[in-house]
Formats: C-alpha cells, sequence, structure tokens
C-alpha cells in the first residue's frame, strides 16, 4: 500500500466514498478479502452521520441517544482494527471534488489535490435533509434536525432555550425524545402531518408487521413525548419563522386558529433524501421515485450504477437507514469482489442472496413510513415569495415566471437566474425546483429532469487546482 | 453560558473532564477560547455567534442550517482563505477567522500597497 | 421589474412590415436547423422582414455553445477575414442590443485587452497592429505599461503592455438567447423545441425536413446547427471537414469587483472576465472530449490546471478563491478556424452558418442580417467569400 512515484496518481482496487454505516460495513468486507482499499471522508472521524463521533462519544451521550447509535461501535471498530493491520488505508479529511468514469478521482486531502485511480468505487455518501422552503427558513437560529442531532453527538451541544421542532418523520420524533432526555425543554412540536393515519397503516399492514420492530420504536417514541406533555400540534399550515436578523417567533396555524410562538432556535425536519451529486456527476441513470419523493440512481442487484465498476450503497442509494446501509455496503463490496475476480470466491452470490433478503426485509416498513410522512406539498412547492436557492437568493415566484418565459427544465432556470449556481450547487434547491418546474409546466419531475451537475462537487481554490500534477 | 448563545453543552458527568480542551482563536480580531475537538462551526454557536456571513445578494445574515457539510451556510474565511466551511474543520491553535461582511476581500501585494474590499455583499460602498 | 418580465417588453418597432405567421402547420418560407444564437438570429432578421420563418431545435434554445459560452463580446484578435463582420455586429447591434432586442442582454461595454507578458509577447502585438492599420483597421490600439496598469490596477506587474479595444466587452450568454427567442417570436417566427432534425432532403420543389415529429417544408433552408451542422451540410452536398469538440470553462465565487476589462494573453490562452454579479469566468481554448452522438461534453477539471496557474501568475491575489463549477460544452470547429457562412454550393436553397469554432458568440447578431440578405436578394453586403462552404475541396480551383 505505498503510494507510487508522484507522476503517476495512487492507485487502489477500491476507492469507498464515505465512512458511515456503508462505507464501514464495505470496507470491513473488502479489506477481510484483501483487496487494496482506500476508505475516504470529509469529516475528520468515521461514522458518517448516523454513527457520528461514534469513537469519541460518552457514556451521557450514549445514554441520550439510544441504543441504536450503539450498533456504530461495531462497525468503527472492525475498520481501527483493519487499519492497525495495514488491511485498509482511511483518509479522513478529504473531500471529493471530480469522479470520472473511467473511476479517477481528484480529492482534496487536507486541502492538497491528490489524484486517485480505482478498479472500483462505491459511493458512501449518505442522506442529506430534504429541502424545507417555508418564509424565513434562512433565518438564523433556523436549523434542521439533523443539525440538532450532530450538535449533540459531535459536540455535546443541546439548545439553550425551549427550542420548536416542525416537520414530520421519525427522525424528528426521535430528536425530541433525545432532547426530553437530555432535559432540554421543547416549546412545541409542529407535526406538519395529520397524525397516524390507521387506514393507510391497515393498507399496508403486512409490511407494519414485518417492520414490528421500526413501527413498535416509533409508538413508544410518541409516546414518550406525550408523558413528556409537549405541546404537539398536528397537521400544522402557513408555517412562518420571522424575525429580522435571527429567528423571533413561529407563526403556524393548528386546528383552524393562528398560533405564535417566541423562539429563537426552530429546527425543521421533513425527511432525509438521497445525496445524488457524485452520481448526476456521472451522468448516470435516475429515476424519481414516486413513493420517497425524490431521485434514487437507477442500480443492478450488486448496487452497480448505470456507469460500469461504480458502486452505490447505503442511504445515498434510497433511503432504508443505518442498519440498510451496512449490509447494503457488504453487497456493494460483494460486487466488486465479483467484478474485479469474476470466477473466484466461491459461495459469493449466495451471501449476497441472503443480504439482498435481509435488506428486504429491513425495507419491508418502508411504504408505510414514506406514506404516513409523507411531506405535504405545500411544504415541497412554495408560495411565489419563499426562497428556493438560498445561495442565490431566488424565489419560487421568479422560477415560475421563467417557466412562464419557456424554461422547461433546471438547467434553463439555472442559465437564466443563477438559480442552483451558489456554493451549495443545487443541494438546497434542486429537489424544489425540479418539483416547482413539474407543477408550473405540467410535466412530470421524471420528465423535468435535474441539475446538470459538473465538477467541483466540493470546490477548490484557484491555487489549489494549479498544484493539481500534469 | 454564553448570553444569545443558542447552544450550550451538555452537564459535565461525573468522572469525565468537566470542561473540553479549547485552543485560542481570534474571530474578527477578537479572542476567542473554542474547544478543539468538536468543529469550527460549533464552537462559534456555543460561543454566542449567530451571524457567519452576510448572504450574497441581498447582505441577510446567514448562520449554520445543516451542519453537515451541504447547504454551505456556515461559510467564513480562515487565516486569510474565504468561504471556507467552519462546520467541516477544527478550529487550531492562533486561527484566525472573519465573519464573511462582504465579497471575499482583495488584497494587492504588488508594490506594497495593501487594500481590501470596498464594497459590500450587496452592492453598496460603505 | 423582476428579470423575467424584462424579456417579455415589446422592442422598438422594427421596420415596416407586418409579421408573417407561417403558412401552415408544415409549410413556412425557411426553415432553421438550430436554436443556437446563429440560427435565432436568423429568425429574428428573416421573420423582421416578412418572411414566415419555422426554427426547429434538437434539445432547447441554446442548450450547447450559445448558452454556455464565455460571454465575450470581441472584436481584438479577430481573424481578418472576420473583421468587417465583428465590427459590424458590434457597433451596429451589439451597442444598441436593447433597441434591437428588447433587452441589452447584460452587454457591458468593459474593453478588452490582451496582455502582453514577455517582449516576444510585445513583437508580436505591435507587428499585429501594424497589419490591421495596413488594412484600415484602427480598433486595435497599443496599450503601454503605464495604460495598462490604469486599465488594470489590480494585474501583477510582470504585464508589459498589452492590445487594448476599448468598445468590445461582454454580456450574459442566455440572456441573449432568451431576448433573441423572444424577439424572434414577437417577429412572427415559430420556435419549435425538442425536434431534431434527421434528414432533409429536395423533391417538388421544395426542401422537406424530417424530425422524430414529422416533416416540414419549405422552399428554404437555414443549416445552423452549430457542432452538428456537418452531417447536414453533407446531407445537401456539401461535405466539410467538421470536428465536434468539447470546450470547457470555469467560474469562481464571487469576489469583490477587481477588474474591469475581458482579458486575454498573446502569449498563452486565456479568457477572463468578472461579471458585475463578482464571479469571474475563466477560459481559454480549453479542450476537452466531446459525444456528439450523446450531446453532450464531459468535463475534466485537472486539465484546467493550466488556466488556474496563467490567472494566479496575472494576479496571486486569486489564488484563495475557490472555483465553484467548471461545465462544458460541444463546439464546431474547422480546420482554418473561421465559420462557414454562406449559400450551398451543390444545392439551391441551402444557406449555411456554422462551425464558429469557439468566437460565434459575438458575431452572431450579424449573422442573422446576412442570411436574411442571401434569403432576400442573393447576396450578402457583407464579405463573405472567405467563408465559402467549398474552400476544403478540390472543386473549388477547377
Amino acid at each position: 500500500m505505498n503510494p507510487q512515484a508522484s507522476t503517476s496518481p495512487l492507485s487502489y482496487d477500491v476507492v469507498i466514498i464515505g465512512a458511515g454505516p456503508a462505507g464501514m460495513a464495505a470496507a470491513h468486507r473488502a479489506a477481510r478479502h484483501q483487496l487494496n482499499v482506500l476508505l475516504l471522508d470529509e469529516q475528520p472521524e468515521v461514522g458518517g452521520q448516523i454513527y457520528r463521533s461514534i469513537n469519541s462519544t460518552d457514556p451521557q451521550r450514549e445514554a441520550i441517544l439510544g441504543p441504536d447509535y450503539r450498533h456504530g461501535h461495531a462497525l468503527a471498530a472492525q475498520v481501527a482494527e483493519h487499519v492497525a493491520a495495514g488491511r485498509l488505508t482511511y483518509w479522513p479529511n478529504t473531500a471529493v471534488w471530480q469522479v470520472d468514469t473511467d473511476k479517477t478521482l481528484h480529492v482534496l486531502r487536507d486541502n492538497r489535490p491528490v489524484t486517485v485511480q480505482a478498479q472500483a468505487i462505491i459511493v458512501a455518501s449518505g442522506a442529506m435533509e430534504r429541502p424545507f422552503p417555508v418564509p424565513g427558513w434562512t433565518l438564523p437560529g433556523v436549523m434542521t434536525a439533523g443539525a440538532g442531532q450532530i450538535l449533540l453527538k459531535s459536540a455535546s451541544l443541546v439548545p439553550s432555550e425551549p427550542v420548536v421542532l416542525a416537520g414530520c418523520g421519525p427522525l424528528l420524533y426521535l430528536l425530541a425524545v433525545q432532547y426530553l432526555r437530555a432535559g432540554v425543554k421543547i416549546r412545541a412540536i409542529l407535526d406538519t402531518t395529520a397524525g397516524t393515519d390507521w387506514k393507510l397503516a391497515w393498507r399496508h399492514g403486512r409490511g407494519l408487521l414485518k417492520g414490528w420492530r421500526y413501527a413498535h420504536k416509533g409508538l413508544s417514541m410518541l409516546r414518550e413525548i406525550k408523558n413528556a406533555e409537549v405541546p404537539f400540534y398536528r397537521g400544522i399550515e402557513d408555517l412562518r419563522l420571522e424575525g429580522t436578523d435571527a429567528l423571533e417567533r413561529v407563526r403556524f396555524s393548528a386546528d383552524g386558529r393562528q398560533h405564535s410562538l417566541d423562539a429563537k432556535l426552530c429546527l425543521l425536519h421533513q425527511g432525509v433524501v438521497p445525496n445524488t451529486q457524485i452520481t448526476w456527476s456521472l451522468r448516470a441513470e435516475h429515476e424519481w421515485d414516486t413513493d420517497q419523493l425524490c431521485w434514487v440512481p437507477t442500480l443492478t442487484e450488486w448496487c452497480e450504477l448505470s456507469v460500469p465498476g461504480i458502486y452505490v450503497a447505503g442511504d445515498g442509494a434510497s433511503i432504508g437507514g443505518a442498519l440498510v446501509a451496512a449490509l447494503q455496503g457488504d453487497l456493494a463490496a460483494l460486487g466488486v469482489l465479483r467484478q474485479l475476480n469474476p470466477t473466484g470466491h466461491a459461495g459469493l452470490s449466495q451471501e449476497a442472496a441472503t443480504l439482498r433478503a435481509e435488506i428486504a426485509s429491513h425495507l419491508a416498513i418502508r411504504p408505510f413510513l414514506n406514506r404516513q410522512y409523507r411531506p405535504r406539498d405545500a411544504f415541497r412547492i412554495p408560495e411565489d415569495d419563499v426562497l428556493v436557492c438560498r445561495c442565490e437568493e431566488v424565489t419560487a415566484g421568479s422560477i415560475r415566471e421563467q417557466v412562464a418565459l419557456g424554461c422547461t427544465g433546471p438547467n434553463q432556470t439555472k442559465s437564466f437566474s443563477r438559480c442552483g449556481m451558489g456554493p451549495c450547487q443545487g443541494r438546497m434547491c434542486g429537489l424544489t425546483v425540479t418539483e416547482v418546474i413539474a407543477q408550473a409546466s405540467g410535466q412530470s419531475p421524471q420528465d423535468v429532469g435535474y441539475y446538470r451537475i459538473r465538477p467541483p462537487i466540493k470546490a477548490l481554490t484557484l491555487g489549489q487546482l494549479a498544484q493539481i500534477d500534469p | 453560558m454564553v448570553a444569545n448563545a443558542l447552544f450550550v453543552r451538555l452537564p459535565a458527568q461525573r468522572g469525565s473532564d468537566a470542561s473540553p480542551p479549547t485552543v485560542s482563536v481570534f474571530l474578527n480580531d477578537t479572542p476567542l477560547a473554542l474547544p478543539a475537538d468538536t468543529s469550527l462551526a460549533a464552537g462559534l454557536l456555543a460561543a454566542g455567534v449567530t451571524r457567519f456571513r452576510n448572504a450574497t445578494v441581498s447582505g441577510a445574515a446567514r448562520a449554520p442550517y445543516c451542519m453537515m457539510g451541504v447547504c454551505f451556510e456556515c461559510l467564513v474565511e480562515i487565516d486569510g482563505v474565504p468561504s471556507q466551511q467552519a462546520c467541516l474543520v477544527r478550529p487550531r491553535e492562533g486561527m484566525r477567522i472573519r465573519t464573511m461582511d462582504t465579497l471575499p476581500g482583495m488584497v494587492f501585494p504588488e508594490g506594497g500597497e495593501v487594500r481590501r474590499a470596498t464594497r459590500s455583499a450587496n452592492g453598496d460602498t460603505p | 421589474m423582476t428579470l423575467a418580465a424584462r424579456f417579455t417588453r415589446p422592442a422598438r418597432a422594427q421596420g415596416n412590415r407586418p409579421p408573417a405567421r407561417p403558412a401552415s402547420a408544415r409549410s413556412s418560407d425557411v426553415i432553421i436547423v438550430g436554436g443556437g444564437l446563429q440560427g435565432l438570429s436568423s429568425a429574428v432578421h428573416l421573420a423582421r422582414r416578412g418572411v414566415s420563418v419555422r426554427l426547429l431545435e434538437a434539445e432547447y434554445c441554446g442548450r450547447h455553445s450559445s448558452g454556455v459560452n464565455a460571454g465575450g463580446v470581441r472584436t481584438l484578435g479577430r481573424h481578418v477575414a472576420e473583421i468587417p463582420l465583428s465590427l459590424a455586429a458590434r457597433d451596429r447591434i451589439w451597442h444598441h442590443m436593447e433597441e434591437f432586442a428588447g433587452h441589452d442582454g447584460g452587454f457591458v461595454p468593459s474593453g478588452q485587452l490582451q496582455v502582453c507578458e514577455t517582449d516576444a509577447d510585445v513583437a508580436a502585438a505591435k507587428a499585429r497592429i501594424a497589419e490591421l492599420e495596413a488594412l484600415g483597421y484602427t480598433h486595435e490600439t497599443w496599450a503601454d505599461q503605464a495604460t495598462v496598469r490604469e486599465l488594470v490596477p489590480s494585474m501583477s506587474h510582470h504585464v508589459l503592455g498589452g492590445i487594448w479595444v476599448k468598445d468590445d466587452g461582454y454580456a450574459y450568454p442566455y440572456h441573449v438567447v432568451t431576448a433573441f427567442r423572444a424577439s424572434a417570436e414577437r417577429a412572427g417566427a415559430e420556435i419549435l423545441e425538442q425536434q431534431r432534425v434527421t434528414r432533409l432532403w429536395h423533391e417538388a420543389g421544395v426542401w422537406h425536413v424530417q424530425t422524430q415529429r414529422g416533416t416540414y417544408e419549405a422552399p428554404i433552408v437555414i443549416n445552423t446547427a452549430g457542432a452538428w451542422a456537418g452531417e447536414l451540410a453533407e446531407q445537401v452536398g456539401d461535405p466539410v471537414p467538421l470536428l465536434a469538440d468539447g470546450l470547457m470553462l470555469m467560474v469562481t465565487q464571487r469576489v469583490a469587483p477587481f477588474v474591469e476589462p475581458v482579458l486575454g494573453a498573446m502569449g498563452r490562452p486565456l479568457s477572463f472576465k468578472q461579471y458585475a454579479n463578482g464571479t469571474v469566468v475563466i477560459g481559454g481554448s480549453l479542450r476537452c472530449e466531446a459525444d456528439p452522438v450523446g450531446r453532450h461534453a464531459i468535463v475534466d477539471m485537472a486539465t484546467m490546471r493550466n488556466s488556474a496557474i496563467t490567472v494566479t501568475d496575472l494576479f496571486p491575489h486569486l489564488r484563495n478563491m475557490q472555483v465553484v463549477r467548471a461545465w462544458a460544452g460541444v463546439e464546431g470547429f474547422l480546420p482554418d478556424q473561421i465559420p462557414v457562412i454562406g449559400p450551398s454550393v451543390a444545392s439551391p436553397g441551402v444557406f449555411h452558418a456554422f462551425g464558429f469554432s469557439a468566437h460565434g458568440f459575438e458575431l452572431s447578431p450579424i449573422i442573422g442580417e446576412i442570411m436574411a440578405d442571401l434569403v432576400e436578394h442573393g447576396e450578402s453586403r457583407l464579405p463573405i467569400h472567405p467563408f465559402r462552404v467549398n474552400r476544403f475541396t478540390q472543386q473549388e480551383n477547377t
């Protein structure tokens, strides 16, 4: 595993992008099979987001976070062991800025440009929060529930004053429960869904039964919240976040009445969606998933993209949660083994089949969850005056005007108004723009398409670009 | 607890460190002590910073949103290099941090003259 | 007024003729193939002369070179044959773009400066200026070191001087595309997108042009199909060695304003400008792989390293500025680096304007006038002999 001469790029059998559960599981499988494997992540520690700071946590945080978090220890320990034994190269603080279809990767490692060549790549870059475009969502003091969890996990930080939680989905309730355990006062939970629809649940009954562990967990979280007597509003509408230079109050309507809560911190959440920057930049095939309301890369049963030799595992493929992510990471690594040595590895097919069955059983609850916590149209496709592109400050109304001018897709609105041209490169606005254009032009999101994603996936300076080995 | 801070640390547990190791940094030339083992963004939030930058079109105040490197709201200038994501960096001793109040500044080193940007984010001259 | 609303204001009335509508759902006076700026410009000029125009665009207008180029409005450094066209485009249209198209397309007459970094560069620049003067052109002038330092105070002091054209500038390509398209439609042209022309043939006195949605007819066809124009030219009997290749550009984050003129360099490839929003667009003959069948080009940012070196040599303070995006488009290149403009030799009724080899943006407003003159009068008032379509084959020697 010694780096080659500086004039040729470093070379690995497989490079794994992302050290969350999928990446760690894939690395474990690859290292055990003596592949030359590089695991990289832009964070300083392994764990991704779900197991953030798993190696530096403490008993107090673990007690607050709950038993699921501890699953991260085994994965992290495996990685550490492989690294110590020289079976795995791990690069933290490494951002990927370009991936080519010939499996060359350009990264910034500790802010220096490095080029790596791979025979196979596993993209395990996970998910991100779905955008939540409401009036005032760009104010300081408005953050995501995921941000709240990251601050808790990585910095032992909790809200200093009563916090408002708004949105829907299991992660929102989980955060509420974690905050309650930490002694944090929750000002209110504003649920944008109507509450448990048992008719719906019955229709997905079989899935619910198979995923009973998940269902049970969900119900017990809601019970914990109820017991703590947290003000809980269901089916809220017209959410408005107000303040001059920072959040000062949260307005909404519920049960036909207007409400106004003084608050300096509001955490938003309406589900997570795959982070598809890298897969789009490869021009891989994606489809608009009408259940999950997001883009998912099209994958073979070995987790391979339409671009040969590049695989996706974990929430970056489709939202399935941490346990599924680890199983998929394992499966993708099997796919890589199969690619690199098609005739070797007896029993590989059987192992893969077992993994797929286990994944399927964990995913059984998903249709119910997707239905139950489907983010409402009004919170995905906002009114005219709401900012869609945070970076360049483009409103939904502006996008609609551009559609009326003849812009039929996100790349045209991007060229026209700079929507999507800011530093986040469309991560925060892409889904919203696709849906706003779809609604305004009467096309399906599938037909509207998504931004043409180009490198650099993460920005680099002119000085860094000038340093690249020719 | 710092006045205005949106976040505070969990009360320390018996047996573990009462407070984490810190490093000294400068924020807009003001000295500040931040925990060494957590992200710069987390440290600044806990220190009471509620404005990391001004939005580039309207000049409105912006602060971290996602804490995981996706939203690009937590951009600050670190040791003269603008637009660094504070949620992906840990503070180091002596680090000089500036909030991005204007478009990244210009420094013309030639001829000994050093000038900073004179136009604010929303196009006005101060 | 919002950005979008500014595009729907009508331009000042153009001429006395009322706009003509296409004769029927399938036939018109003229069919234009390709909805880039050359095609849109042709549509504007023709429609305003009362000609019924139907434009067929394979994807969406301005999808390729026209919408994603560096935006330079440049007469500086042109091949001598292009100079009369380029000056006409700039002085008669670019400087009056709001009047012409109802929107100025973001045109800023910032001036263009081609910097000289070495004595060899200076010698070459002065020889060039002398050559142009001998031909009667005075738009390119010598700017000495003191002048350059006044024009661009932030630039490295190693620059010795440059060629300066004060009336050149830059614009926003996609806004120009949108303005031209709106103007064409207001004048009565019909613009059809998502219609890729696969075949054309002549029968019963008219041209039949086929897309996946059907066949259209017109006595006149204008071939402005960009990187794909070679295939059409071949079909009508005018083979040309057109290469479809990729060109890359990159853009930085917004930076505080530090440079007004558009910059090029005498001694190394560079195209460099800072827009009013603070972003800096950097290019300069950055070629990359193109897939003409797939209709896209593949960005390889690592090869933009040389551009980054050039830029940081000229502006050391930019080394900490971030490149936030790179992009690439498919462009049509001809071996002598000048376009084909003019009538088909093999097929009467067909007119070509393609192969602009990465510098068609500035010319586009006048290209439409040339096409309209050719259609209406059979000749162009600007000299286009150097751009004839058959210059690459033996035939023209017989």
